[in-house]
């Protein structure tokens, strides 16, 4: 009888297991699909394969593939899917560690104030004067300043008043009424074309990016997630219970902030790029949970994919659906996301968080 | 000695709730620490591994323990907490291996797996395995918990009040399996617990306390005295013998037959 249950046991580890790397995988082929789709479609057609021949001779330096083909697909199609991959990979990561660490479904990077802070920032930058062209940097690094102030007062806060993640969580909605509050403010009494500037940097766009921006996040990214990952176990022991993470050697503290600076730094990287895209941060971890469950081993890649190949597909929607005129990603990942998430709550069979 | 705990001192904000304790443990051994709500008990367990950071000397082996990792802690000193939640859903199977945490880095040996399952299988719940830790019953919890503390290894084992949620059967059972781990493994225990008869029944030390001060400590017998319980709980009790050991009748609270009435513990 004992052999019998170990081999059920082994055998429905297992099995877990592989639904949720079977998850992973598919997130990745959502991604590569509609990358593909997303590049061929717009008001210019290219067909699919001549996406790859630009793409391998990019790569290769053959500068034999040229005209407006070429310059489409290159300067203008493939920086928003590279950009919308990394902001995909970045919110929905940096979503769903903090969604663990502050203990907290709706902790995301909106709600901890970091796009309120960075918000202002660009606010500031655009007030000062800054053109569409000469102070792109500006604006860029004023919001990315920006949006490292809430992660150095909850730092701060962890350091000197040993803050609960409730008290961080309250102190980040703080921040967010506060950054909230001083940009209505800019933009009451901003002249049309700033307040024009304003409003549309705040609704998120893939199309801001250009390649060393691109790089940059590629890089920010490439060093944090590799170290996010590498504590997503520890995130399942502090979601038992800090005294319980303790005396099982986790340093929770430690932990928390560590965590939290990475993650800011992540999201702070990406937002200053693109602008403000809520949802995917707050959402696609909680839909990756409903489908593979909590084990953050496995979360935080599937969320960090989900959310790219979400991110995507509402970029390909934001770019298609009243062509010429491409919609503000932001406002799809809302609208088409809401449904989705409030179909998979209603849905679920059982208690996912 | 396995354990020593000289003069440890504790408190939260401006309220001392530990004063001058001092107690030793061998190999093998099993201790109970009694006393009223609020006397500390689960603070003092807290303490020895330094959830909390109490002034005073703690050394297992002889080794100071405030001069060790948690993660060296983790690996000798396993802890069952009272309350029993989880903020994620996981099966009892991942819940139990999370006790392997302070033995590895990231990923799980098919060794681990195999511990984790014998493991659950001496607290015959080999058969919640995949199921939702959180869907369980208060009592099947708290088993899943001890697992999780024994897939430690641990030299010492921290119980704090690891009956208060099983039904009597469920009580005598993992009573009856920790007991046979301190005789075969030569694990320490030390459990905070409020029902004195099973301290008697399974403990070989008894650790009383009052007002965050150690009030008695020896074995059942000497410990669990009438006058004892008396001035410790404001009960008056009568002690029969059973099974060779004390059992304690509570007979009436103080304040039931003074006529002044006395503060509550």
């Amino acid at each position: 009888m004992g052999m019998e249950t170990r081999k059920k046991i082994h055998e429905g580890y297992r099995k877990f297991a592989w639904r949720k790397i079977a998850f992973i995988l598919f997130s990745m082929l959502l991604i590569f699909m509609v990358t593909g789709v997303s590049v061929s479609i717009g008001t210019y057609p290219v067909s699919v394969l001549k996406i790859f021949s630009v793409l391998s001779a990019k790569i290769l330096g053959n500068e034999l593939v040229a005209g407006p083909e070429a310059t489409v697909i290159w300067t203008l199609r493939l920086p928003r899917i590279a950009m919308g991959i990394l902001a995909g990979i970045g919110l929905g990561i940096s979503g769903t560690v903090m969604q663990a660490i502050l203990k907290n479904p709706l902790a995301s990077p909106t709600t901890i104030g970091i796009s309120a802070a960075a918000g202002l920032g660009a606010a500031l930058a655009i007030l000062a004067g800054v053109g569409m062209t000469g102070g792109k940097f500006l604006l860029i690094g004023n919001a990315f300043v920006f949006a490292m102030i809430p992660a150095v007062v909850i730092f701060a806060l962890a350091r000197f008043k040993k803050s609960t993640p409730e008290m961080m969580v309250l102190a980040g909605i703080g921040m967010l009424y506060i950054f909230g509050s001083i940009t209505s403010l800019l933009q009451y009494f901003a002249a049309d074309n700033a307040l024009k500037s304003m409003v549309v940097w705040l609704m998120g766009d893939l199309g801001k990016a250009g390649w060393s921006d691109i790089t940059a996040a590629f890089v920010v990214l490439a060093l944090g997630v590799p170290l996010l990952v590498w504590k997503s176990w520890d995130l399942n022991v502090m979601g038992v219970g800090d005294e319980t993470a303790k005396s099982l050697g986790i340093n929770v503290e430690r932990n928390r902030v560590y965590i939290m600076m990475i993650s800011s730094l992540i999201t702070a990287t990406i937002i200053c790029f693109t602008g403000m895209i809520g949802f995917i941060g707050l959402v696609s971890p909680h839909i990756c949970r409903i489908i593979i469950g909590g084990d953050n081993r496995f979360l935080v890649p599937a969320s960090g994919l989900f959310g790219a190949a979400f991110l995507l597909f509402a970029d390909g929607v934001a770019r298609t659906i009243m062509a010429p005129v491409i919609i503000p990603v932001g406002i799809i990942t809302s609208c088409v996301g809401g449904p989705l998430f409030l179909y998979l709550i209603v849905r679920k069979k059982k208690e996912f968080w | 000695m396995r354990l020593k705990i000289r003069d440890v001192e504790f408190s939260y904000a401006s309220a001392r709730i530990l004063k001058n304790i001092s107690m030793e443990l061998a190999p093998s051994e099993m201790a109970a620490v009694c006393g009223p709500n609020g006397v500390g008990k689960s603070t003092l367990i807290k303490c020895i591994n330094r959830i909390l950071k109490p002034h005073g000397s703690i050394e297992l082996e002889g080794r100071e323990l405030r001069n060790m990792s948690m993660m060296q802690i983790a690996r000798r000193v396993g802890y069952v907490p009272q309350n029993l939640t989880s903020v994620f859903s996981m099966t009892v199977f991942e819940m139990t291996l999370l006790g392997r945490r302070p033995h590895l880095g990231w990923r799980s040996s098919q060794t681990d797996k195999e511990k984790v399952i014998e493991i659950l299988e001496l607290m015959e719940i080999e058969d919640l395995a995949l199921r939702d830790f959180n869907e369980l019953s208060g009592g099947q919890r708290q088993k899943v918990i001890i697992c999780r503390a024994l897939a430690q290894e641990p030299e010492i084992l921290l119980l704090d009040e690891p009956t208060s949620s099983l039904d009597l059967r469920h009580q005598l059972e993992v009573m009856e399996i920790i007991r046979g781990l301190v005789v075969e493994k030569s694990l320490s225990v030390i459990m905070a617990v409020h029902d004195l008869n099973l301290a008697s029944r399974y403990a070989d030390k008894i650790i009383m306390m009052k007002d965050g001060r150690i009030h008695s400590a020896g074995d059942s017998v000497s410990v669990l005295t009438p006058p004892n319980i008396l001035s410790v709980y404001g009960v008056v009790a009568a002690v029969r013998e059973e099974l060779g050991k004390p059992f304690i009748v509570p007979l009436k609270s103080e304040k039931q037959h003074t006529t002044r009435g006395k503060e509550p513990c």
